[in-house]
């Protein structure tokens, strides 16, 4: 299996409400509402951690979840995002100058 | 509920200013005829009172922000403070006249992840929207900019006010926003000077007018829902709130003066005297306007239409009381289901008001 890596995009306004994530698409408009663990994987999206790294070390120790359970849930999650341009995905590291976005 | 209704819901409960427009400048390369500005620039925030503003509103919670003015690109560091907002996470909403949007400002626009731009345009024909603006030449500039953020593929919303001038034009503005894929709003409401001058009133459009704007499917939908008789007034309605102003929106002028909408000019503090969230948190008169309730609107809390009416507190506020009826709103009521408001009924008018603004506070910093 080849490791997934995801960045956040810049193409996003998020923000922090009583706790959850909102991000919204400049691509499609569309508004989100993270669950607490797409908000854990969100925020762990700095495109050079694997994201079952981030599966492994941030969302299995916290929630009730098999490990193979939580990553197929956490790759259909990472292609809903990117495919509202709000993660960016690939096989490699994304090492670009554009600095991670993160909800304030 | 919508995810939108539950993120609104939620900053009401948690007394968040969701969204705040924010007008950089009065400063305009425009003279619109209606327009309720003086453009004279009295001592605009710097880019550092800005960022520190911008700073502030981010950590308050603040997701919607509005940048407009005056025409805000009319500032040299606009694109500073737009880059400054994006950092920070903001959904930016920008109003401009597009004059000064070319293909390097498009594609700026584009990279730093604006959500929409709203542009001004009052006919399709160079005569009329040339004469409205006071600026010749400008529908072709407007529309060249409109084209460029639209080749970039941004979100256009093309905003266009009824008015005598334009009335006959409006259909085919909102065909050619049609043909560039933007966005299309009409706005029969000319509001008074920020300084409760009233002579920009006399561009109102005609009662045919605007009764014709609320029985256009194309523009209100379902034109027999839209315009049906209110429904009886509930408890709900009279607990209810009578808008977002002061509750989980509000305006910061160019000058720092925050007020509840960039239409109630209610003074509440100024943000180069106190931070944001001190004027949020305990602002005096935010306060007062957060205690209004439906029931507690002098005439309006009997009135059939509270349910449904637009009513405008800043409006209601211009002619001298916020928890009395709004004129104009009245009148779009009246438009709309063919029923007089009480207001109009007890002011034995039932025809269209007259706006008497009384009471307006400016407090320039």
């Amino acid at each position: 299996m080849s490791e997934r890596y995801i960045a956040r995009s810049r193409a996003v306004a998020a923000r922090v409400l009583d706790g959850e994530v909102m991000i919204m698409s400049a691509t499609d408009s569309t508004l989100f509402s993270l669950s607490d663990v797409a908000t854990i994987i969100w925020q762990e999206a700095d495109g050079r951690t694997p994201l079952s790294s981030i599966v492994k070390n941030r969302i299995c120790p916290e929630f009730d979840v098999a490990q193979d359970d939580a990553y197929r849930d956490a790759e259909a999650f990472t292609e809903r995002l990117a495919s509202h341009g709000i993660l960016r995905i690939s096989d490699r590291p994304i090492l670009d100058d554009e600095p991670p976005a993160s909800a304030s | 509920m919508s995810l939108v209704q539950q993120l609104n819901q939620k900053a009401l409960a948690h007394g968040v200013a969701l969204s705040v427009h924010l007008d950089l400048t009065y400063r305009c390369n425009e003279r619109c005829e209606h327009c309720y500005l003086e453009h004279d620039d009295r001592g605009e925030m710097s880019t550092s009172e800005i960022r520190t503003l911008l700073s502030q509103l981010a950590d308050a919670g603040v997701f919607f922000l509005t940048l407009s003015g005056g025409e805000p690109l009319v500032r040299n560091d606009c694109f500073e403070i737009i880059e400054y907002a994006r950092d920070l996470q903001f959904n930016v909403k920008l109003k401009t006249n597009a004059i000064l949007i070319r293909e390097k400002e498009a594609a700026r626009l584009k990279t730093l992840g604006v959500q929409q731009v709203q542009i001004s345009l009052y006919s399709h024909q160079a005569e009329v929207h040339d004469a409205i603006t006071k600026v010749q030449g400008s529908l072709e500039r407007t529309l060249a900019g409109i084209r460029v953020l639209r080749a970039q593929g941004l979100n256009v919303s093309v905003a266009n006010v009824l008015m005598k001038s334009n009335a006959s034009d409006s259909e085919a503005v909102r065909a050619l926003a049609g043909e560039f894929g933007a966005h299309y709003t009409l706005d029969p409401t000319i509001t008074p000077m920020i300084d409760g001058g009233t002579e920009v009133l006399r561009h109102r459009a005609s009662a045919a007018d605007v009764a014709g704007v609320f029985h256009n499917s194309a523009l209100v939908g379902n034109v027999e829902e839209f315009c049906a008789p209110p429904q009886a007034v509930d408890e709900g309605i009279l607990e209810g709130l009578p808008c977002s102003a002061g509750h989980t929106a509000c305006y910061i002028s160019p000058y720092g003066d925050l007020y509840p909408c960039v239409q109630f000019p209610l003074p509440c503090g100024n943000v180069r005297r106190q931070s944001f969230p001190e004027i949020w948190q305990e602002s005096p008169q935010l306060a007062d306007v957060r205690s209004i309730r439906g029931k507690d609107l002098e005439t309006c809390s009997a009135c059939s239409h509270l349910g449904t009416c637009s009513r405008c507190p800043g409006l209601a506020y211009m002619e001298g009381n916020m928890r009395g009826p709004s004129s104009v709103d009245c009148e779009k009521s009246l438009f709309r289901t063919g029923i007089p408001s009480a207001a109009m009924m007890a002011s034995g008018r039932t025809t269209r008001p007259t706006f008497r603004p009384s009471l307006v506070q400016i407090q320039l910093a």
